[in-house]
């Protein structure tokens, strides 16, 4: 009998020294309680990356950490710079943020709300992260912004689209760079409007979570508003690998357009099968049959190949931009790297450096200052012209990129060629649009 | 004799729960979120065990229940109050009849058609919440607290920010004790504590389960279910008391998560976390007391610690190899930490299910055995 007790008992033990076996160097930051959460105290200061790393957005996710590692490089004082040398603002030194050095941890969101909100509260609570950053879905965005409103840290949205992340999802302690669906309307809608009349009838396919919802809404009311009609809003599931079975009913529909709100690798898949059925060849009303996609990036570019040429979207930036911040960028990743940048690798290397000088000026990364800092700011230099970030929705107002599939690439990076950059005051909408009401920012929290 | 041991069992399974935040400081695992999870799923796994470990019926549905129990607790804090309590009554009688009703079905298949009877009854659950339930779900982007909830038992608080869970006051996510142990900085928290008190107490149900007239009657359908029904004894009652228990286990788990993180998302319905559950509990040892809670906590310390060793940290470690062989070593083991940790887990579940078919504890017995045995032989030799 003893003997059975020893058993468990030692099988309690060796419970403890599974855990203990894989035991690891950690080091466990203070929580400190300087009035707020995660105040560094020691000489380092550390800035949560969050980004998937597995799933739909996972290419994207990957671009992303090669921005946030070059962003930190530069504000160590390494590399040539980037854009701190074309930033309208002069904070930012090359000696960390603050005198203290940016240190960093990575985390995979697998575009999951629920792996994204774990990993960035182990940021938080184990890692001592001052500030969250990343998200290449908005759903998991918007979560993870919830998040960090609760724990008192900055949330620095990645490449995040949709209109509730600024609009009803908004955040005190959360801050856009990245434009999104109702700016992508707005820019793209006069430009289709054009090339292929105003008598059109349009066809949704759309990925069904928030940021398609709201993408659909956009791309919806500012084409009918140009005189086009819709036939139907098909929603297709994130995870949804083929799409022959929702492009099929498409033709019968009598629409001569088909609207793919869809992204990474959704469009990819989405834009293959529509080209594949011959869409792009026929002949419906009379009238050509066109496609678009609201919001492109050059890796999806890329993974669609051939299908994107002649294809109109829009996007937040692109590294062919020839003003002084964008080619500084572009150069700097592409001698660390060896290509050009993504718009999500911008977008994020924007935010980092924004949230360095918002800690600058601020002269403290509590999040309460650094907010306030933020709020209001006009900049330019980070390749986007002039910009601002809007106090009551703390989204940032800069002109948009219309884009469209290159007919001769160059290489297999010069996808895209900018149609049009459509000037800030066509895509600005008041805080209270309907399409973004129903939210508030709440108080800053700074946790503590 | 029995009830001795089992007591004894329980005081020291307790004492290691409650320890946690001390015991896991080594291992960078003691923080107050992933302790939170070791509990939750603990819990998740222990309800699991005593379908699958007692009654050898596989369900890859209880993802399904999971979810059930975080939708219902988060709209209880959106509708009732912020108080945890009646969130998870709601989870668990949620859980519990929605169990019902997915095990009445399932049930009347034995084996494999059960098991995919239940994947199928909670793909569908999923689905449900992904797309057609959404106002009742927020579908991908989850159901999440706002400010402007009705909240009718809670005094208005500050209209600024949204209020925190708690147990009559004890906020869920305060750290409560912050003491710097060895170098470690401890932090014990009321959410942690909330779990563990209820994972200790669905250990002990568990341990009476598995000791009662009806625990017997489990393993009797496990057995020979054919010759239980040639007896005399209609088996599904038990089998299906048996499943709505797991799935109100189930209902619980879920409810914890949205009380320690309120948010509730369609992708904690998938197949995949019911896969998850039935992998901890074969990895730990079905059908033991201990071995679901210790495949949890295996796996979720992958899932969270394995995940975030990044290039970096690799580096920190090996620095002080030469510059050749710490780049060397780093390009080795980084397919298998970071993104890659699926692929150790994978590995390791291999192993186990090879080498050790009766999981982690089937492992530590025979570590203890050889143990004993040399002490026996150790004790012989001095003797003579």
């Amino acid at each position: 009998m003893s003997k059975l007790i020893m058993n468990r008992r030692g099988l309690l033990k060796t419970g403890a020294a599974v855990g203990a076996g894989m035991a690891m160097p950690t080091i466990l930051t203070a929580a400190g309680h300087a009035g707020y959460t995660n105040a560094p105290t020691g000489s380092t200061v550390t800035l949560g990356f969050n980004v998937p790393q597995t799933g739909a957005y996972a290419d994207e996710g990957a671009d992303e950490l090669r921005a946030y590692e070059l962003a930190v490089k530069h504000l160590n004082g390494q590399g040539d710079g980037g854009m701190m040398n074309t930033f309208s603002s002069k904070e930012l030194k090359g000696n960390g943020i603050l005198g203290k050095e940016v240190a960093f941890v990575t985390g995979d969101t697998q575009t999951k709300s629920d792996a994204a909100r774990a990993s960035a509260q182990s940021m938080i609570q184990k890692d001592g992260a001052v500030m969250i950053t990343g998200g290449s879905s908005s759903g998991v965005a918007i979560a993870v912004q919830g998040l960090c409103q609760e724990a008192g840290v900055i949330f620095m949205a990645g490449l995040t689209h949709s209109n509730d992340t600024t609009g009803k999802d908004k955040k005190a302690n959360g801050f856009r760079h990245f434009f999104n669906g109702y700016m992508s309307a707005a820019a793209l809608a006069p430009v289709l409007a054009e090339m292929y009349g105003t008598d059109r009838t349009a066809y949704h396919l759309t990925a069904d979570y928030t940021w398609g919802w709201t993408q659909q809404e956009s791309i919806q009311a500012a084409t009918e508003a140009k005189g086009w009609q819709t036939a139907a809003n098909v929603l297709t599931p994130l995870t949804t690998t083929d799409f022959s079975s929702y492009v099929a009913p498409v033709l019968n529909s009598g629409a001569d357009v088909l609207v793919l709100n869809h992204y990474g690798g959704n469009m990819i898949n989405s834009l293959t099968s529509a080209v594949q059925f011959g869409l792009r060849d026929k002949m419906v009303n009379g009238k050509n049959f066109e496609i678009v996609v609201p919001l492109y990036s050059r890796l999806m570019a890329r993974g669609a190949g051939e299908n994107v040429k002649g294809i109109f979207g829009s996007t937040n930036w692109h590294w062919s931009l020839q003003d002084e911040g964008s080619k500084a960028f572009v150069k700097s990743f592409g001698e660390e790297y060896g290509f050009p940048p993504s718009q999500a690798a911008h977008t994020v290397y924007c935010q980092t450096l924004l949230y360095a000088d918002a800690c600058e000026r601020a002269g403290t990364h509590n999040p309460c200052g650094v907010a306030e800092a933020l709020e209001g700011f006009t900049f330019s230099g980070l390749g986007n012209g002039e910009v601002e970030y809007r106090a009551e929705d703390h989204q940032c107002f800069k002109d948009v990129l219309v884009v469209k599939g290159k007919e001769n690439p160059t290489s297999e990076f010069d996808l895209l060629e900018v149609v049009q950059v459509t000037p800030r005051a066509q895509v600005e909408y008041a805080v209270d649009h309907p399409m973004f009401a129903g939210g508030a920012l709440g108080a800053c929290n700074a946790g503590g | 004799m029995n009830l001795m041991k089992d007591r004894f069992l329980l005081i020291i399974f307790a004492c290691v729960v409650l320890a946690a935040p001390l015991i896991f400081a080594p291992t960078g695992a003691a923080y107050p979120d992933l302790l939170q999870r070791f509990a939750i799923y603990g819990i998740f796994a222990i309800g699991f065990n005593i379908l699958f470990g007692l009654t050898g019926y596989l369900s890859f549905g209880h993802a399904a229940f999971l979810g059930v129990g975080s939708y219902s607790a988060v709209w209880m804090f959106k509708l009732l109050s912020m108080n945890i309590v009646p969130a998870l009554l709601l989870s668990i009688v949620v859980a519990g009849v929605f169990s019902l009703l997915i095990g009445y079905v399932s049930l009347r298949r034995s084996g494999i058609y059960f098991s995919i009877l239940t994947l199928a009854l909670a793909q569908m659950s999923y689905n449900l919440a992904y797309s057609v339930l959404t106002p009742l779900t927020n579908g991908e982007t989850g159901l999440q607290l706002r400010l402007d909830d009705a909240r009718v038992l809670d005094a208005a608080g500050d209209a600024g920010s949204l209020p925190s869970t708690n147990f009559f006051g004890l906020e869920m996510k305060e750290v409560f004790w912050n003491p710097t142990v060895f170098g470690y900085d401890l932090q014990f928290n009321w959410g942690y504590y909330v779990c563990a008190i209820l994972l200790i107490a669905s250990f002990w149900i568990s341990i009476r389960i598995f000791r009662s007239p009806f625990g017997l009657m489990l393993r009797a359908v496990k057995t020979n279910q054919t010759r239980l029904n040639y007896t005399g004894i209609s088996s599904r009652p038990y089998t299906l008391a048996a499943f709505v228990i797991s799935g109100m286990f189930a209902g619980l788990a879920g409810g914890l998560l949205a009380s320690m993180d309120p948010l509730a998302g369609a992708e904690r319905m998938q197949w995949t976390v019911g896969g998850e559950v039935v992998l901890m509990v074969v990895l730990g040892g079905m059908g033991t007391l201990i071995g679901p809670i210790l495949g949890a906590v295996f796996i979720k310390y992958f899932e969270n610690i394995f995940s975030k060793i990044n290039d970096g940290v690799l580096h920190g470690w090996f620095a002080i190899m030469p510059e050749w062989l710490d780049n060397a070593m780093v390009v080795i083991i980084s397919p298998f930490v970071g993104k890659g940790w699926h692929l150790t887990l994978g590995a390791l579940f291999m192993l186990v299910v090879i080498f050790l078919p009766g999981g982690l504890v089937d492992g530590a017995k025979r570590i203890g055995r050889v143990i004993t045995g040399a002490n026996r032989r150790a004790a012989k030799v001095g003797i003579e």
